[in-house]
């Protein structure tokens, strides 16, 4: 996997490098708009992070060249402007994602594998599996062991959301925003009583549990390790 | 050399006549100085206008005046002498000279010799010359037993067989009486020329004075007394609507200005915590045990805690994004009916864990023009602070139309807010003394007012008997 980080702060462009190498993915530097533009129109990238402001040309603007070009790179944009409407603007401009910063590393690193599978994963899919945990996109049911779980419409899309990012941490702020479309983080702890409530759902009467917390990060929806003992 | 140029030049003798100098230099500069001196120029020319006016007008009517008698009577005389010839003109002439009939008129007939027939000027008077035509010539006349020179103006006639006449007229009141305007007319102007000049000169120095008051004042704020302020001079013309616009101005100043020293104070004070927290967190750390086992904790509240100071951070910049009115964001119709029953769905559960009963009363359909992501930001942060302030009991939400306005409510049935406190519950890290124990960074009613005021709206704070309501209200949008 071979991403591209446009980021004019020299420490923050290294730090991110390392971390993502760290995680096994090929990185591509760039300094300022023009070159960030420059090496994306190769469209060799499977992912781009893109601050938001750039010396040369506004990363809004590279997304905007990019886009206009029929580069569909996924892109997450960086950026230090924080108010819900700078994330939505940064959102319409063509972005995939937004992260303000300063970032958590694990954050980034989330957001950015669910940015990688949606891009793989673009084909259309009625129904998506967990170990026996099965969700019908068309008829909107949850089955688990050929169980019928009842879901409210919410938790319906709060566990497909969770399903379709399976095996990978999942933070309560993309939570927030990909289920609830909500571009900020209310002081009260809201998420979790949700996904307390969907984890009674589908784990409560099962022995092996599917949705773990993962501290200081957020959730991972995955199948249980096979037995050791294989 | 350059001691010498960089001395300064000698006081006393020469200060005075400097200042002097430089006051008039600097006068002379001044607007007000070129408005008053075009001023009185104007009021000079037309007043000499009008005043030579009335000279020329009076002068020339006297001048008529004499004219047309002494035209009535050489006319006179004329009649006579073509009736009764020479004997005639010199009986008439005799006639008219008697006695003193107090009109000025003058009469001389002479003979060949140029001795006198008639008339009661005793000689030809001297430097006449002897020939026909209009003339001005001096008479002595008598004057209360005195014997004077009087200016006078005639005709001389040549009557064939060479005797002469003149017939003049005493025109020394005429005289008199334009010498009398001359000068009375030349007393006014200069009277009215003064006036001008005294009222000009009023007139910019009153202009210049008001003028100064708005330099001085703002130099006075401009070094740092930001609570002075132009003086009225209560006439309401336009310089004090220019002094009242500038006070206008310089409140909004002040008060901006205080704003931010408070939100420096604030931030200064308010942050200073977290962070000699963290660096004690930071410290402890480094002190911890030789295994090392505490370090893992101790750098991850290290980062809770940096993350929390980020959160303020971010808070108060959107804070004063939204407050400073600067960005124009697009907006959209928003259905708050949508926007409180999504902020209720999200926080139901949460509710119910912690003891509350979130009920939702939204009246479909209601609907502001603004932005939905800030508004949601707004509803929560008011969800936020009822789960974070009451101690169970009902929270409701309502969204109403009343009266062409767009309401959202939030009530609950905690300790609520009294009175005196209900404003500045509003002001930036203001957190009431009783729940400064509760995490929180104060800025959550700052920022729905933020919002609320960006979307044109108003927040009001209410008693909910008991409890509190927070009362939002828009200009809605027609159904």
């Amino acid at each position: 996997m071979k991403l591209l980080v446009v980021e004019d702060d020299r420490e923050t462009a290294l730090y991110l490098a390392k971390g993502l190498n760290e995680s096994g993915y090929t990185v591509d530097r760039a300094g300022d708009g023009r070159e960030g533009l420059f090496l994306a129109m190769s469209g060799n990238y499977d992912a781009i992070v893109l601050d938001r402001m750039l010396p040369t040309m506004d990363g809004l603007a590279v997304l905007g060249a990019l886009r206009a070009a029929a580069i569909s790179t996924p892109a997450l944009i960086l950026s230090a402007l924080g108010s819900v409407d700078d994330r939505v603007k940064g959102l319409r401009a063509g972005g995939d994602d937004y992260l303000v910063k300063p970032f958590a590393f694990s954050e980034l690193l989330a957001r950015l594998e669910a940015l990688l599978r949606r891009g793989a994963a673009t084909a259309a899919t009625t129904k998506l599996r967990v170990a026996d945990l099965e969700l019908d996109l068309l008829t909107r049911t949850v089955r688990r062991r050929d169980k019928p779980i009842e879901v409210l419409p919410r938790e319906f899309r709060l566990l497909e959301y969770l399903m379709r990012n399976a095996g990978h941490v999942v933070t309560r702020t993309m939570l927030l925003e990909h289920v609830w479309d909500y571009h900020f983080d209310p002081q009260t702890n809201v998420i979790d009583v949700h996904v307390s409530r969907l984890r009674q759902k589908i784990d409560k009467s099962f022995d092996s549990p599917l949705l773990h917390t993962v501290r200081g990060a957020g959730y991972c929806l995955r199948a249980p390790e096979p037995p050791a003992s294989r | 050399m350059i001691a010498e140029k960089l001395a300064p030049p000698t006081l006393g003798a020469w200060a005075a006549p400097q200042r002097v100098f430089g006051n008039a230099r600097r006068l002379v500069r001044t607007h007000a100085f070129r408005l008053a001196a075009l001023y009185f120029l104007v009021f000079a020319v037309s007043v000499s206008g009008v005043l030579l006016f009335v000279y020329w007008t009076s002068a020339d009517f006297v001048e008529r005046q004499t004219e047309a008698t002494l035209d009535a009577e050489i006319t006179g005389l004329a009649e006579q002498y073509a009736q009764r010839g020479l004997s005639g003109l010199v009986q008439i002439v005799a006639a008219r000279s008697a006695g003193d009939r107090g009109d000025g008129m003058l009469y001389l007939v002479t003979g060949p010799d140029g001795g006198p027939l008639a008339g009661n000027i005793a000689a030809w008077p001297a430097g006449v010359p002897a020939r026909a035509g209009r003339l001005f010539f001096t008479t002595a006349a008598r004057v209360k037993e005195r014997i004077e020179p009087h200016p006078a103006q005639g005709a001389s006639f040549i009557i064939p067989g060479n005797y002469r006449l003149l017939v003049g007229r005493d025109i020394s009141d005429a005289t008199a009486f334009r010498n009398r305007v001359r000068t009375t007319l030349l007393w006014a102007g200069l009277v009215a020329l003064g006036v001008g000049l005294l009222g000009g000169t009023a007139m910019s120095r009153n202009l210049l004075r008001r003028v100064e008051q708005v330099n001085r004042t703002s130099e006075r704020v401009m070094a740092g007394n930001l609570s002075d302020r132009v003086p009225l001079a209560g006439t309401s013309d336009e310089f004090d609507q220019l002094a009242a616009n500038l006070n206008r101005m310089l409140d909004q100043i002040e008060r901006l200005m205080t704003a931010m020293r408070e939100v420096t104070d604030d931030v200064a004070h308010d942050l200073k915590t977290p962070l000699a927290r963290l660096r004690v967190r930071l410290e402890l750390a480094l002190l911890g045990g030789p295994d090392g086992s505490g370090q893992t904790e101790a750098i991850r509240s290290a980062i809770d805690e940096a993350d929390r100071l980020l959160a303020t951070f971010n808070a108060l910049l959107s804070i004063a994004e939204l407050e400073s009115g600067a960005r124009r964001d697009e907006s959209e119709a928003v259905d708050l009916s949508e926007v409180a029953r999504s902020a209720a769905e999200l926080y139901e559960p949460v509710a119910e864990e912690k003891g509350f009963a979130l009920a939702l009363a939204a009246e479909p359909g209601v609907r502001i023009r603004g932005s939905r992501h800030l508004l949601s930001q707004a509803l929560a942060n008011l969800l936020d602070n009822a789960l974070k302030y009451a101690d169970g009991g009902e929270i409701q939400v309502r969204v109403e139309r009343a009266e062409g306005r767009a309401a959202l409510e939030v009530a609950d049935r905690g300790p609520g807010i009294a009175e005196a406190d209900r404003e500045i519950v509003f002001d930036r890290f203001v957190r009431l003394e009783r729940s400064r124990s509760t995490p929180g960074n104060g800025l959550g009613l700052s920022l729905v007012r933020a919002v609320t005021r960006r979307h044109r709206g108003t927040v009001e704070l209410a008693d909910n008997r008991p409890g509190l309501r927070v009362r939002l209200e828009f200009p809605a949008l027609a159904a």
